[in-house]
């Protein structure tokens, strides 16, 4: 397994900034504003997120985690169904400006279902997509981000990691090839 | 994520499942449980899926609990009960579940009187069959559900003394909850008349029995009340209801002698005033109406895990 460093930990923090930025510009005072991480892992970089927003606005804006097993569109198609994470959000989000929040977008179809899924709370405002990677050329459904923090491309048989310091460590995003 | 699932194709008895398959059952409850509390309770993932009732006797929570349970996980429900069908003009049980097949039914829930039912069927038929009580033998999805309310209110099952008091004989949640609470490593006592325990569970060394009501009180932490069955006993067992009540039936005045907290079940139907008065039941340290919430959530799960492994053709 071929393993290349695609950001380190300085230039993610670099980028984490950027979007918090991108998103003050757009939120103003963010008291409409609710953040959903899609478990498992983009609900980490959600959490991430919304750290350095609280250090950069003094707010803590609140922040859900929002599991799409039930939704996924490809049950009875795997061997062995996905184990379902925590759904946990706390707050309606009726009317409310919605930033869904993923590490990585590949095919889009985890969020197609998790729109499904988090309609189920309510209806939204608005709904915007925020995405550390995108993987350029790969999608399945028509979805791109709102705020994104890079595009990369590759092959469909490469993969993607991001790494927290709080989970694995570190903070880095590494492209893995066979 | 992870990838898992059951080692069973059919949920028949608690006796098949491994610890691990009763684990799984329980994380994907949890998760359930939480759909069941939001504004939509219903997630898509059964959508393809037709699920027919079979209740070849009757039923009322445990019909509405599975019927709930498949509605929110978007299946397709077709219900049956023997009454008022062709069962009574004579037809097998194996035509009955054919001819249902032939319609498309992917999924079996049945309850029938007779032990083994599921079984049979499950040779016999290319559906999935999920045992809803068979006679006096088995109630799998009644254990993961007074199991899964356990674990939800002591953290854990492990070493968690469970006393399982009244009739024991007629009572396939009695089997199914002894089976599922050993096997995730809780200490179960049965305790009732010497009339209403089978013989070869009063003869099993590693079973503990007791006759004293109060006595099986002062040792579990968690005491689970089952209702006479009436219905099933053709010959005496006990002199009276009243009798029964006085000597077995569990209330107020004697939680209070035995002083400790105990957390209070019942699968019902209750028979106020026999096994369990009002008080007891209504009670502090009851959780009679999350075992009901609990069940739904349960049966969501085994019918997911389960459904999970229907493969769609093509895709294999």
């Amino acid at each position: 397994m071929d393993k290349r460093l695609l950001l380190d930990a300085r230039t993610l923090q670099i980028m984490l900034d950027r979007l918090c930025h991108q998103l003050m510009e757009d939120h103003g005072d963010f008291s409409q504003t609710r953040l959903i991480g899609l478990q498992p892992r983009g609900s980490l970089f959600a959490k991430r997120l919304q750290q350095r927003l609280c250090h950069f606005t003094g707010k803590a804006i609140p922040l859900g985690l929002l599991d799409v097993t039930f939704y996924r569109d490809d049950f009875r198609r795997r061997d062995e169904p996905l184990v379902a994470s925590v759904t946990d959000i706390p707050f309606d989000i009726e009317k409310k400006k919605v930033i869904l929040i993923d590490d990585v977008l590949f095919t889009g179809r985890t969020l197609r279902a998790g729109f499904d899924a988090l309609l189920d709370f309510g209806r939204p405002e608005q709904v915007q997509l925020l995405c550390l990677i995108e993987r350029k050329f790969s999608r399945h459904f028509p979805i791109e981000p709102d705020y994104l923090g890079q595009s990369v491309h590759t092959l469909n048989t490469q993969k993607v990691v991001v790494s927290w310091a709080e989970s694995e460590g570190q903070d880095s995003v590494w492209l893995l090839s066979r | 994520m992870q990838n898992e699932s059951l080692s069973v194709r059919h949920l028949i008895s608690i006796r098949d499942l491994s610890i691990a398959d009763i684990e799984l059952i329980f994380r994907t409850a949890d998760q359930f449980k939480e759909v069941i509390n939001r504004p939509i309770k219903k997630v898509p993932s059964l959508r393809d899926i037709t699920v027919a009732n079979l209740f070849f006797e009757s039923s009322t929570r445990t019909k509405l609990s599975f019927e709930l349970a498949e509605k929110r996980l978007s299946a397709d429900v077709v219900n049956f009960s023997a009454s008022g069908s062709s069962v009574s003009k004579g037809e097998t049980l194996i035509d009955t579940v054919n001819n249902i097949l032939a319609m498309k039914v992917d999924m079996v829930v049945m309850r029938h009187p007779s032990p083994g039912a599921p079984v049979f069927l499950s040779r016999h038929c290319s559906a999935v069959i999920v045992n809803a009580g068979d006679g006096a033998h088995e109630h799998p999805t009644q254990a993961l559900l007074d199991a899964y309310s356990m674990r939800e209110t002591h953290g854990s099952l492990q070493g968690l003394k469970v006393a399982i008091i009244g009739d024991i004989l007629h009572s396939r949640v009695a089997m199914s909850n002894l089976f599922c609470l050993r096997k995730m490593g809780a200490e179960v006592l049965l305790c009732g008349p010497k009339t209403l325990i089978q013989r070869p569970l009063l003869q099993q060394p590693d079973i503990l029995i007791s006759h004293n009501t109060e006595e099986a009180l002062r040792w579990c932490d968690v005491a689970m009340v089952l209702r006479i069955q009436l219905e099933r006993q053709n010959t005496r067992f006990f002199p009276s209801q009243r009798e029964y009540a006085r000597v077995f039936g569990i209330n107020r005045a004697l939680l209070d002698k035995v002083g400790k907290p105990i957390t209070i079940m019942h699968p019902g139907p209750i028979n106020r005033g026999v096994e369990i008065t009002s008080e007891v039941a209504d009670g502090p340290g009851n959780i009679i109406l999350d075992q009901v919430e609990n069940g739904v959530a349960v049966r969501m799960a085994a019918l997911y895990l389960l459904a999970g492994q229907i493969r769609i053709p093509d895709t294999a």
